[in-house]
């Protein structure tokens, strides 16, 4: 089924890979065949990058749709389809249908499999029905649905194997973010911080389904899998129970800090990585201390869970700066050394380039020039610089900050950024939006919204923009190139050996760029606006190019019905566009070619 | 002052205690439902304000900024244009939903959250303002909190 390239491919990452002797090696080598697109994150490095080249920078001008594919669902769809020999696996939002779709015969459905799960569940989701897709194994899909089962389908017939439960919607957990196979092991996180959600990151036997470890963002030592002498914050033994002294009383189990991004993983390192979010509420004067560990980057053994290292970007959260971002894992040269790097787009707006083996942070600076509410990190503790003036715990309860950028979409939400070895720069999808934000006095009940806190956006200051789609340099630190772009960039980027980036728009648009310049070389208006991830694939000598439509997710929300800018006061109408007059909702993945 | 203020208290108290296991008629008589704000060279009375404050914390991620409506959830600046307070109330005491093979739309019930139900009245009056075209968008200028608000607030929120 799978040609030659396959088996050459295997014995180049024998040699470089010291392989396991676990069920999963497999998947080690498929990411490195660039006909298959095996993980949402395209490999475990999190590059979203292609070795494809078929379709380059001469000739992305001509691409044209090949095929189109509706999810019948009208929700965000966010995340992307699997590519796995001649089989295309495409997810939904809720209800999470999932198809598999078989490319020699012309996409028809080989098998559909759609969970019955609790209308329930849906009004407890914060921010739209998303979900951001399957991950395959051991020849398996493991699908992660809003009510938080985890299924595991037979990947050529859709035959349920198992299906365990990693939380409660009637407390408000849920389950939006793909889940990553590791080993003989499946890793999944959790949704619903806005409901006071203590967050996790567990991992489940992939043969069994039997639960093998938990990982919480807070609590005691026996709870987040620290070891205080051997765990380190910046190079610092943590110490005792530093997931609950940073807390008052028991406010560390309504938390939050969940866990809904993306995962990587290190083979040689063996530590996987991702971000915990925002502590619950948003409403800082009710949760006094640094909030450990919300806010931060983990690594931790894929085995045993136990946490390696541990760095906070942004202590006792003020802005919902939720730091569930994707950590991009290369080896690049800082400060004239190559380094083991873990770069990582945050929504607090500042770009952070630390050691992966140690968690020693290298470099830390703003990727959107609008970001104000600190003037820098100090990279001897890790601790932002907060302003005053933008500080919404300083100002306090029942206060009203105005013009702290970015806004609590951060400079970058989850739509993961792409890094090409190629040009050695990451491509980023960012938003350029500011806000005002009032937190207040809210109280605790299970399973309704534990928010406190009220806030207006608009876009950033000298401009009606909303959006850059930037390239950065994480060596240094700096912006190579950036596209303005009218709403918020929510959409996955994909970067290829053509050296050819895309990525999609709110309004709708597929778009192909340079990766060296930036220069615009096709755009295609798709049904509805996109905000989930590109992916690429080689069927029968011939590279696509695929992506779902579907406008949602808290950018839906946000912007249909356009932003206005509250300084200009009352009766201000329609100051800026409204995403409504756009693009309407959708559910379709779309698929490019060159013509033949 | 508005009168039916504390007419409502008595309700919303009144719909918290039974609301666990509560359907049924509600027994609702405002008076000022017709206009349930004062608004006097732009500025607006406090209760409409937490309205605004209180809509942009709990409702505005699924009907949008200033009532204009979500990708999934009805523009509210429209609905209380027909929308009488008692099936406002009815609404978000008890949910709706309208779940089929391509729509699956689903309002929670509110009539357990403190945060929601000691508001209710506000946030009525803030919406009323918005779909009577009394009201533009954004944050509107307040008048400052008066003592009678906070003492009911501590007394909801306990
Ligand atoms: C999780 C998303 C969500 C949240 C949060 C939410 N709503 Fe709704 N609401 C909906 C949906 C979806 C509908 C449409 C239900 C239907 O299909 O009948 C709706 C309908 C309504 C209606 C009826 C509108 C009409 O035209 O009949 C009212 C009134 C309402 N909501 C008020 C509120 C208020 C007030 C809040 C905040 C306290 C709120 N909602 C929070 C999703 C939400």
């Amino acid at each position: 089924m799978r040609g030659s390239l396959r088996t050459s491919c295997l014995v180049a990452a024998a040699l470089l890979v010291p392989l396991s002797a676990s069920a999963n090696e497999g998947l080690l080598v498929m990411q490195e065949n660039p006909a298959e697109w095996v993980m949402p994150t395209g490999n475990y490095a999190n590059h979203r990058y292609s070795k494809l080249a078929q379709i380059n920078t001469g000739n992305a001008g001509q691409l044209q749709v090949a095929w189109t594919f509706s999810t019948g669902v009208l929700r965000g769809h966010e995340g992307g389809p699997l590519i796995i020999g001649d089989t295309m696996y495409v997810h939904a939002p809720f209800p999470n249908t999932v198809y598999a779709l078989d490319l020699n015969n012309d996409a028809t459905i080989k098998w559909k499999y759609e969970p019955k799960q609790d209308p329930d569940t849906i009004p407890v989701m914060c921010c739209d029905t998303v979900n951001r897709g399957p991950a395959y194994g051991d020849g398996k899909i493991f699908l992660y649905q809003a009510d938080t089962t985890l299924v595991a389908l037979d990947a050529n017939t859709g035959k349920v194997l198992w299906k365990a439960v990693n939380g409660d919607p009637k407390v408000g957990a849920t389950g939006t973010s793909a889940p990553m196979v590791v080993k003989d092991k499946v890793i999944v996180g959790i949704s619903g911080g806005e409901f006071g959600v203590r967050g996790h990151l567990t991992a489940y036997d992939i043969n069994t389904g039997k639960q093998v470890w938990r990982g919480y963002s807070m609590g005691p030592d026996s709870d987040t899998l620290m070891d205080p002498k051997k765990t380190t914050h910046l190079g610092k033994a943590v110490g005792k129970d530093s997931g609950t002294n940073t807390w008052e009383g028991d406010q560390w189990k309504i938390g939050g800090g969940t866990t809904w991004g993306w995962y990587s993983y290190d083979p040689e390192l063996d530590l996987i990585y991702y971000g915990s979010g925002n502590p619950s509420t948003w409403n800082p004067a009710q949760r006094p201390g640094d909030n450990r560990w919300s806010m931060a980057i983990w690594a931790r053994n894929p085995d045993t869970g136990m946490t390696k290292w541990v760095y906070q970007m942004t202590p006792h959260d003020e802005w919902d700066y939720d730091g569930i971002n994707e950590m991009i894992l290369a080896d690049i040269p800082v400060k004239g050394k190559t380094r083991k790097a873990l770069v990582h787009f945050d929504r607090n707006g500042f770009g952070y380039t630390l050691d992966r083996e140690t968690g020693e942070l290298l470099v830390a600076e703003k990727f959107d020039p609008a970001v104000n509410w600190a003037t820098h990190v100090d990279m001897k503790t890790g601790r932002p610089q907060v302003v005053s003036q933008y500080s919404t715990d300083q100002n306090g309860e029942d206060v009203n900050s105005t013009g702290i950028c970015p806004a609590a979409l951060g400079s970058k939400d989850q739509q993961p950024a792409a890094f090409s070895p190629r040009t050695g720069l990451f491509y980023v999808p960012t938003n350029h939006v500011c806000m005002d934000y009032e937190p207040f006095r809210v109280s605790y009940t299970a399973g309704q919204p534990y928010v406190g806190a009220t806030l207006s956006m608009y876009p950033a200051p000298g401009g009606k923009h909303m959006g850059n789609f930037i390239a950065w340099d994480a060596s240094k630190g700096a912006i190579v190139w950036s596209n303005p772009e009218l709403f918020s960039v929510w959409s996955g980027a994909l970067a290829t050996a053509g050296d050819v980036v895309f990525y999609g728009t709110l309004e709708g648009y597929l778009k192909a760029v340079d990766a060296s310049t930036g220069r615009e070389l096709y755009s295609f208006k798709t049904p509805s606006g996109i905000i989930g991830n590109v992916t690429t694939y080689m069927h029968r000598g011939q590279q696509y190019i695929a992506v779902l439509s579907g406008v949602g997710g808290w950018a839906g929300i946000g912007l249909a019905a356009g932003l206005t800018e509250p300084q200009a006061g009352l009766g201000a109408v329609g100051g800026y566009a409204a995403l409504s007059n756009y693009t309407a909702l959708g559910g379709q993945l779309t698929v490019f070619k060159l013509p033949d | 002052m508005i009168p039916y203020r504390g007419q409502w208290k008595i309700v919303s108290v009144g719909l918290l205690s039974i609301a666990l296991g509560l359907i049924g008629p509600i027994p609702a008589t405002a008076q000022d439902e017709e206009k349930p704000y004062v608004i006097k060279d732009g500025v607006v009375d406090w209760y409409t304000f937490s309205g605004f404050r209180r809509y942009h914390a709990e409702c505005h991620v699924c009907h949008g900024p200033d009532g204009l409506g979500g990708s999934f959830a009805p523009a509210l600046v429209e609905s209380l244009k027909t929308l009488a307070y008692d099936d406002f109330l009815e609404v978000v005491v008890n949910g709706r939903e309208k779940i089929g093979a391509s729509v699956q739309s689903k309002m929670p019930a509110f009539g357990e959250n403190l945060n929601v139900m000691c508001f209710v009245d506000d946030l009525y009056a803030y919406l009323k303002a918005r779909s009577d075209g009394a009201l533009g968008r954004g944050r509107p200028k307040k008048q400052p909190k008066p003592q009678e608000a906070k003492e009911r607030d501590d007394a909801c929120m306990g």
